[in-house]
């Protein structure tokens, strides 16, 4: 086939300097203090939780490095010590030291918080998916059954699974996965059953895409932004949901510390020593508003509507 | 083997959308269409918004399922087509969209969005492919070296550039362009026209060049068909439209382009519409202009007969009137 230079009359050779979408948001995320903040803070938790499991556990890293005690040594002899060198946010009932357990405890809240969403993401997204691509008797069929899902209380959904399968680290995870995909989906099938209708879907279409690569290439990366977003907020809500869980005793099981489990220890002997309510309690609460200002920052850095 | 002269057959098409909820009916968006586009001609398609034009291009490009009728394309029937059979249509027959803005997919590069028809249909190896993206942005009059870039950077003359680069990328022998300058400036929409125009000559491209007024198509169309609501009312070559309509509606939308020539203009009476188009869920009876038709019989035939798509006027010009060419 020919080429010819010129063919196009009026050639229209510049455009405005060089911004990529991603690096676009993340120029307008940097720019809410919050947001960033609260990302320290998240990576902050992230390394330390880190530090505490590995190489490894118990007491990990920080433990090796005499930064802090075992999680689990016991030392009845000294309960409820107050904050000192060797104990900086002193011991527990059992003598055990506080902030090594904290930061124990951070890996247990932290890995239930993010990966639970992996499981909403799998689950809701591919249940979304499949009800907006396919739309008619497949989206009313998977729509009436998230609508009977989103029907049920969510800690009573919770409860009954846990109480089906018993408390553990897993049947907890999978109890908040089974609960939380609920919003995701239908958060995912709007998104795509408003991008299907685009324009640019038909121009993919029109130029040969098959199904899988239309989903894959377009849909998907098209629906990402609101969808970052909603898992974020599911994290704090995940670390909470689990904590409240371990405080009614039917969560992850002593001895390993979940925050939850710190605090309901804790709570049993509020008035010897409040402390042990109230340190586990700041973590849970620094790591939730954490994650809901850097939720509220992706929100929107992530809308189109913000750029420019 | 003699190409047959006709490229595309549009025969009987309907198009109706159902109304979810109580009630019931449908909007009957296209609603009995019959249309003939010629091997290496412009067809000009013309009617008021609303009037089923985008979804005429849909069914034409098997992007809709049509209720009923038939779309022959280079002599295959492509209304029942699915899957790699309709895919293979897609090679030849291309669509410019309305919206620059809403035809490219934010999320991918120009260099992506150019690549991925010839990804599709496995043109080339990857090497020919790359080169073929740069040799597309210069036949669209940009610099082929803004293959990384995003929509979003550009202009909205420079994207429709774009869309017109996806829609040439396989080759294609048929394009549609849906209201492919409506939403462009004038002077680009010049520029646009222009380009189409060099692309036609050069790859002996066949067009369907949608829009909702009679000036735009103009001097691009060879034959202009005239539409309202969900229906073709007339059709003839280019001249035969322009200076002797045989629809009224035609010549109501003709009054309405003002003239260059200020003692014409001043001279000229535009024919007012009576009333709003009426609903395409509820189209009058007879014929479907009749409310606001300036010659009709009503009561009468107007109103009580459906008049037929026939020869008036001009050899090759058909038009849906009971009283075509008068008054
Ligand atoms: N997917 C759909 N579902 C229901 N109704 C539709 C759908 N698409 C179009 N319509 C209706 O069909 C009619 C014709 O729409 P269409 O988009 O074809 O008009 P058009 O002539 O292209 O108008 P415009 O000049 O505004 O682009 C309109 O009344 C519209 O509301
Ligand atoms: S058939 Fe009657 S109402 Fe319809 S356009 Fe002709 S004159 Fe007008
Ligand atoms: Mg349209």
């Amino acid at each position: 086939m020919a080429t010819a230079i010129g063919l196009a009359g009026q050639v229209d050779w510049d455009v405005p300097e060089q911004t990529g979408l991603w690096k676009d948001a993340w120029v307008r995320f940097r720019r809410n203090r919050l947001a960033v903040a609260g990302l320290v803070v998240i990576v902050l938790m992230i390394v330390l939780a880190l530090g505490a499991r590995l190489p490894t556990a118990p007491g990990g890293l920080w433990r090796i490095l005499h930064l802090t005690n075992e999680p689990f040594l016991q030392d009845v002899t000294n309960s409820y010590a107050t904050p000192s060198l060797q104990h900086p946010l002193g011991t527990d009932i059992l003598g055990r030291d506080q902030l090594s357990r904290i930061l124990y405890g951070a890996s247990i809240s932290l890995t239930i918080g993010i990966v639970v969403q992996f499981l909403i993401l799998g689950i809701g997204g591919s249940i979304g998916m499949a009800a907006g691509y396919f739309g008619g008797w497949i989206d009313n069929l998977l729509m009436r059954f998230t609508d009977i899902m989103y029907a049920f209380p969510d800690l009573l959904l919770v409860l009954v699974f846990v109480a089906a399968f018993g408390p553990s680290f897993w049947s907890i995870f999978i109890a908040l996965g089974l609960v939380y995909w609920v919003g995701l989906a239908r958060l995912v099938r709007g998104q795509v059953l408003s991008i299907k209708e685009k324009e640019y879907v038909e121009a993919a279409i029109m130029t040969g895409t098959s199904p899988l690569k239309l989903i894959v290439k377009h849909l998907v990366p098209n629906s990402l932004g609101p969808v970052i977003v909603t898992l974020t907020f599911g994290i704090p809500a995940a670390i909470f949901t689990e904590a409240a869980l371990s405080f009614l005793g039917i969560g992850i099981r002593p001895p390993e510390p979940s925050w939850g489990v710190m605090i309901e220890d804790g709570y049993a002997g509020i008035f010897a020593d409040p402390r042990q309510v109230i340190f586990p309690g700041i973590a849970v609460a620094l790591t939730m508003l954490s994650f809901t200002f850097v939720g509220d920052g992706l929100r929107d850095a992530l809308d189109p509507r913000m750029r420019r | 083997m003699t190409a047959d002269p006709i490229l595309l057959r549009v025969a009987g098409a309907f198009k109706h959308f159902p109304i979810s909820g109580f009630g019931g009916g449908a909007v009957r968006a296209v609603d009995g269409v019959d249309l003939e586009i010629r091997r290496g001609e412009t067809l000009g398609l013309v009617g008021e918004s609303g009037c089923g034009k985008s979804t005429l291009a849909r069914l034409i490009t098997a992007l809709l399922p049509a209720t009923a009728g038939k779309i022959v394309f280079d002599g295959q029937d492509i209304t029942r087509l699915k899957g790699w059979r309709l895919r293979r249509v897609r090679r030849k027959m291309q669509m410019i969209f309305q919206d620059p803005f809403a035809s490219l997919d934010p999320r991918m590069t120009v260099g992506d969005i150019l690549q991925e028809p010839l990804d599709n249909f496995a043109i080339g190896s990857m090497r020919d492919r790359r080169r073929r993206v740069q040799e597309l942005l210069r036949l669209v009059g940009l610099n082929p070296n803004f293959t990384n870039r995003y929509p979003h950077e550009f202009s909205g003359g420079q994207r429709q550039r774009i869309g017109i680069a996806r829609a040439l990328a396989v080759n294609p022998s048929f394009i549609v362009c849906d209201e492919a300058v409506s939403a462009l400036d004038v002077s680009i929409q010049a520029q646009i026209i222009n380009l189409l125009q060099d692309l036609q000559k050069e790859f002996q491209l066949t067009y369907l060049f949608i829009a909702h007024d009679l000036a735009v198509v103009r001097h691009l169309s060879d034959r202009i068909a005239v539409m309202y609501l969900g229906k073709v009312v007339e059709t003839a070559g280019r001249n035969d439209i322009y200076e002797r309509p045989q629809h009224p509606y035609t010549k109501a939308l003709l009054s309405s382009i003002p003239v260059p020539d200020p003692a014409v203009e001043r001279e000229r009476a535009p024919i007012s519409l009576k009333g709003e188009i009426p609903s395409p869920v509820n189209p009058p009876s007879g014929c479907r202009f009749h409310p606001r038709c300036p010659i009709a019989r009503v009561p009468g035939i107007c109103s009580e007969q459906e008049p037929p798509l026939e020869p008036h006027g001009a050899r090759d010009q058909v038009a849906a009137c009971h009283f075509a060419g008068q008054a």
